[in-house]
């Protein structure tokens, strides 16, 4: 597995090698599934939109609706404005979405598709929205094509009314499990709110022999209008949630919170805190015992995972957290690696590892996995966290693998369950011990195999 | 109601116009039944079909296990072709497989305004340095032919630099109307830089190519174990678990099979013009289909030990799974399947779930040519748009020196028509009278034709897997074989059979609806009764 990749690293420029991202559409997409009633409308080739809708589906195990404007050579050359109408007219024609949410790709982009003059020429057919998003695969990744999506909903559709006294989440890209799990916490703090976008009964659907275009689940469209009367927003992750909360802040004046993403005790810590602040400033005794177990869990089970090493990979907001997680379990994380550009990733886990005195580890935004595995050659960890991408490293190195985040292609049921809050954070603590013990199970002389640890 | 007008009667007069034409309900007594198809896709439905990238770099590039495919373009199209599809590979005798590998120039704004050449000509060099490939080749995406950056130049620069075959493929995904145009493309690369390279001659006169091969689910291996029991010599792989270093000696063989026809027939066209080699459309999938396949080669080279052996393998073969396909049959009987694949499967799996006792009802490819539906007689029919005219058409011509006719002309005479020398009958020809086959099928036309048809299984890809379940039919992806396979050959079939069985018997499909809604008519559609 992986026999060509040789142990010496050497600069690369130019070539990519086994990418730790993807490109804005596919997040753009994903996004607009956390919609009710809502079409994804790919404005490219129609390559594009297959792809995407084969990697959300295999991770999520469902279906992935979304259109194409399915370029052609001919498009490409005089403009895709004639597709773009016809496909809405198809679209609203035989799908009957409420609203259909376009993203560009690096076709469209390319050639300098205006939208907005195509969209003035087009009949949009009364109480149906179209809303659309800028995302050419050039630039950012897939979070940030999540995040630009997000924005250009509001920009559409938030209104500033009368202040309706909720509080907007934005819970950033992640699995409908974790907005799960976050609309069971407002819940028990009796949070009156909107949670934005939201895959949860779409990309977990029920299995009813009733297959339905447009599942119960989603954002609707008069929420997302709300947004705009919000009192607050919380922003649940840098990257993929603060473009959209400054999107409303300008729109309509709604203030936001910026936290990290609730993976790990601290991050857990400050989203609770900030749902207290919002009410009486009491946390529920519900919420106060779930923390003591994580707390009861990290002390009990802390000799088979304080001072292992670790390589967190995968998507910024969601690696800021895990690695948060293996500095309060005791773990260093030798490796931080996102393939999401930006610096602002990198200052922030390197706060982290300030923050734990973590010594001798490495935080790379823009990298990609081939620099992850040779960097591990030269010094291996005990365990990885990450998407089904490190696999191949893990085979190749003998390092066991904790699947988390996006994509996790090669397993089933973990987009139902959480990493968020102190449940989510309580299950990839979990995770992640039974994989080092596992190992030592593996590993051990017969004399030395415990029946109890 | 007649399902067609069913499935059509909710589109506006446009899409019903275009439509009407892609769909088919098969009645033999009419003379010839044509189907549009290899059209545009019609802007905001729902296909499930690909670009000319995928066709290209995805389909036939992507299984070379000795090449470093570059995708130059932005990350997506480069990440979402790298490791998907289940092409496996062995590493060749120098520990090589670069089907773990993903290279992307992943573009970047700056390039697009200023050109992206530079990069990839450094991606280049790194990837050179690096792993020292035997061969590189550059697949580009959409921006690339926008903005106009010379590959082809690139690719022959860096050829120059390392003496290594560099070979670039202008396959944007914008090109044509399918991943069909990318497989031309890829055929026209190979054929014009690769194929011919290296006259090493095969050690035996049984020396044959298996082309539109993919090895998926292992599939090649399979079927090459079963070749080299009949006494065949396996010169090369289009293209799974193969080797550019194979294919460039591929114009030796004395013969080549084809398997896929629709992405590769471009190859096996252009080899019988140039070099002379003969090919014969085969399938592997399929108890008697397999027989069929081995029957008509051992007749191509008409010796009477390759005849008694491949018919020693037939027997021995057949002879070991009979048992266990009665077996399967007898849970599957009497079952019907709607088939909707690439561009050569929806035809080969029809036979294998014929012999399991389970009637196709529908039928249809993604990325299919009216040849596919309706046989190579069609070719001097089939009217040229825009789109097709756009993807170059090698004009090749005989070789002088390497040019070589296995066959006497007395002998070709005589075998084109026994065993079906360089010609494809089509799918339509086997399937049964009121069945469908629809072309492209979209996700609205899936849905309508399930409530008509009511197949019991329905095979298909990922894209509407899940869908077809949530309906409560079982899905099985006929691309990844549902991580299963391999569905070639003898033990194939028997593999095939029990994936059904499973996936039709799983207990789970009993607790789809509550106990305290117990509606007795919905019970009885999901899966099959124990």
């Amino acid at each position: 597995m992986l026999d060509m990749t040789p142990k010496e690293p050497a600069e690369r420029k130019a070539v990519t090698i086994n990418p730790c991202k993807t490109c804005q559409p596919v997040g753009a997409l994903y996004c607009a599934l956390g919609v009710h009633g809502c079409m994804p409308h790919s404005h490219g080739s129609q390559g594009c939109v297959s792809y995407h809708r084969t990697i959300l589906s295999r991770h999520f195990k469902e279906p992935a609706i979304a259109s194409s404007s399915s370029f052609t050579e001919g498009a490409s050359v005089f403009g895709g404005g004639s597709n773009l109408k016809t496909a809405l007219r198809n679209v609203f024609d035989i799908y009957h979405p409420d609203i259909v949410a376009i993203h560009t790709t690096c076709l469209s982009e390319t050639i300098g598709d205006d939208l907005n003059s195509y969209l003035m020429e087009t009949t949009i057919p009364d109480g149906k929205y179209v809303v659309y998003a800028n995302t050419p695969s050039y630039a950012g990744s897939h979070v940030t094509g999540f995040s630009a999506m997000m924005a250009g909903f509001i920009r559409f559709l938030a209104e500033k009314g009368t202040p309706n006294g909720r509080t907007a989440i934005f819970p950033g890209f992640v699995n409908p499990g974790d907005i799960r799990e976050l609309k069971r916490i407002l819940r028990v703090f009796r949070v009156s709110h909107i949670m934005f976008p939201d895959q949860c009964d779409v990309m977990d659907a029920p299995m009813t022999g009733d297959s339905r275009m447009y599942p119960d689940g989603g954002t609707t469209i008069e929420e997302i209008k709300a947004l705009g009367s919000c009192e607050r927003v919380l922003a649940l992750g840098a990257l993929a949630s603060e473009e959209p909360a400054n999107q409303l802040k300008r729109k309509c004046g709604v203030p936001y919170s910026l936290l990290d993403s609730p993976i790990g005790m601290e991050a857990t810590d400050a989203f609770i805190m900030a749902l207290s602040s919002l009410g009486d400033g009491t946390v529920p005794e519900e919420i106060e015992k779930e923390r003591g177990r994580l707390v009861d869990f990290l002390l009990d089970a802390h000799p088979y995972f304080h001072g292992k090493s670790a390589a967190v990979y995968g998507d910024p907001d969601t690696v800021t957290g895990i690695t948060r997680l293996v500095l309060e379990m005791g773990m260093t994380p030798r490796y931080v690696l996102t393939g999401t550009p930006g610096e602002a990733f990198a200052s922030s886990v390197r706060a982290l590892l300030a923050q734990y005195d973590a010594q001798g580890c490495e935080v790379r935004a823009g990298g990609d996995l081939f620099e992850l595995h040779q960097r591990i050659k030269n010094e291996p960890v005990d365990v990885m966290i990450g998407t089904s991408y490190g696999k191949q490293i893990a085979r190749a190195e003998d390092i066991p693998l904790v699947r988390a985040g996006f994509p996790v292609l090669d397993r089933y049921g973990h987009p139902y369950h959480p990493l968020v809050g102190y449940r989510g954070t309580m299950r990839l603590a979990e995770m992640i011990a039974n994989a080092l013990m596992d190992r030592r199970d593996r590993d051990c002389k017969d004399e030395d195999f415990e029946l109890v640890m | 109601m007649d399902p067609k007008a069913h499935v059509l009667e909710r589109y506006h007069a446009k899409v019903f116009k275009n439509r009407k034409e892609h769909i088919l309900r098969i009645d033999h007594a009419e003379e010839a039944q044509t189907i549009t198809a290899n059209t545009r896709t019609i802007p905001g439905i729902i296909t499930n079909r690909g670009c000319c990238y995928a066709g290209c770099k995805g389909v036939v590039l992507g299984p070379l296990k000795d090449v470093a495919v570059i995708t130059h373009g932005p990350i997506g199209c480069g990440f979402y072709s790298w490791g998907t599809r289940r092409n496996k590979a062995a590493p060749d005798e120098e520990g090589k497989n670069f089907t773990q590998y993903c290279f992307s120039t992943d573009m970047q704004e700056p390039d697009i305004v200023f050109g992206g050449d530079k990069k990839l000509r450094a991606a280049i060099d790194e990837v050179y340095s690096l792993f020292s490939p035997g061969s590189i080749m550059i697949c580009s995406t959409c921006p690339v032919g926008l903005i106009g950056d010379d590959i082809h130049a690139v690719a022959a620069e860096a050829e120059k630099k390392y003496g290594i075959p560099v070979v670039a493929y202008s396959c944007e995904g914008y090109k044509g109307v399918s991943q069909s145009a990318g497989h031309h493309i890829a055929n026209n690369g190979l054929m014009k830089r690769i194929i011919g390279a290296d006259d090493a001659p095969p050690a035996t006169k049984y020396s044959i190519n298996l082309l539109g091969e993919y090895n998926i689910g292992g599939d090649g291996w399979e079927v090459e174990r079963i070749l080299k029991r009949c006494g065949y010599e396996i010169v090369s792989i289009f293209t799974g678990d193969g080797s550019w270093k194979k294919i460039a000696r591929s114009h030796m063989a004395n013969l080549n099979i084809v398997q896929c026809h629709r992405s590769i027939n471009y190859v096996a066209e252009m080899m019988k013009e140039k070099y002379g080699v003969d090919w014969l459309k085969v399938n592997f999938i399929g108890v008697a289909a397999v027989a069929d396949s081995l029957r008509r080669m051992a007749k191509y080279f008409g010796d009477a030990e390759l005849s008694r052996r491949t018919e020693e393998v037939i027997a021995d073969e057949s002879a070991a799974i009979a048992g266990e396909m009665d077996s399967c049959k007898t849970k599957l009987d009497g079952k019907t399947a709607a088939l909707f694949v690439g561009g050569s499967r929806a035809h080969h799996y029809m036979h294998l779930l014929a012999e399991l006792g389970v009637r196709t009802v529908l039928t249809g490819h993604e990325f299919g040519h009216r040849d596919d539906y309706e046989g190579r007689k069609v070719l001097p029919f089939i009217k040229e748009d825009a789109d097709n005219k756009n993807i170059e058409h090698l004009h090749v011509e005989p070789d002088q020196k390497k040019y070589r006719a296995f066959l006497s002309q007395e002998e070709y005479g005589r075998l084109k028509a026994e065993i079906g020398l360089e010609d494809y009958a089509g799918m339509i020809r086997d399937m049964e009278n009121g069945s469908y086959v629809v072309d492209d099928l979209n996700h609205f036309e899936t849905e309508q034709f399930l409530k008509c048809l009511q197949p019991d299984i329905f095979f298909s890809g990922i894209k509407d897997k899940y869908m077809l379940q949530k309906a409560g039919v079982l899905s099985r992806q006929l691309h990844s074989y549902d991580y299963s396979g391999p569905y070639a050959g003898y033990t194939g079939a028997i593999r095939f059979g029990h994936d059904v069985i499973m996936g039709l018997y799983t207990p789970a499909w009993r607790f789809v609806t509550p106990p305290w809604r117990n509606i007795s008519s919905l019970e009885g559609s999901f899966g099959g009764d124990i």
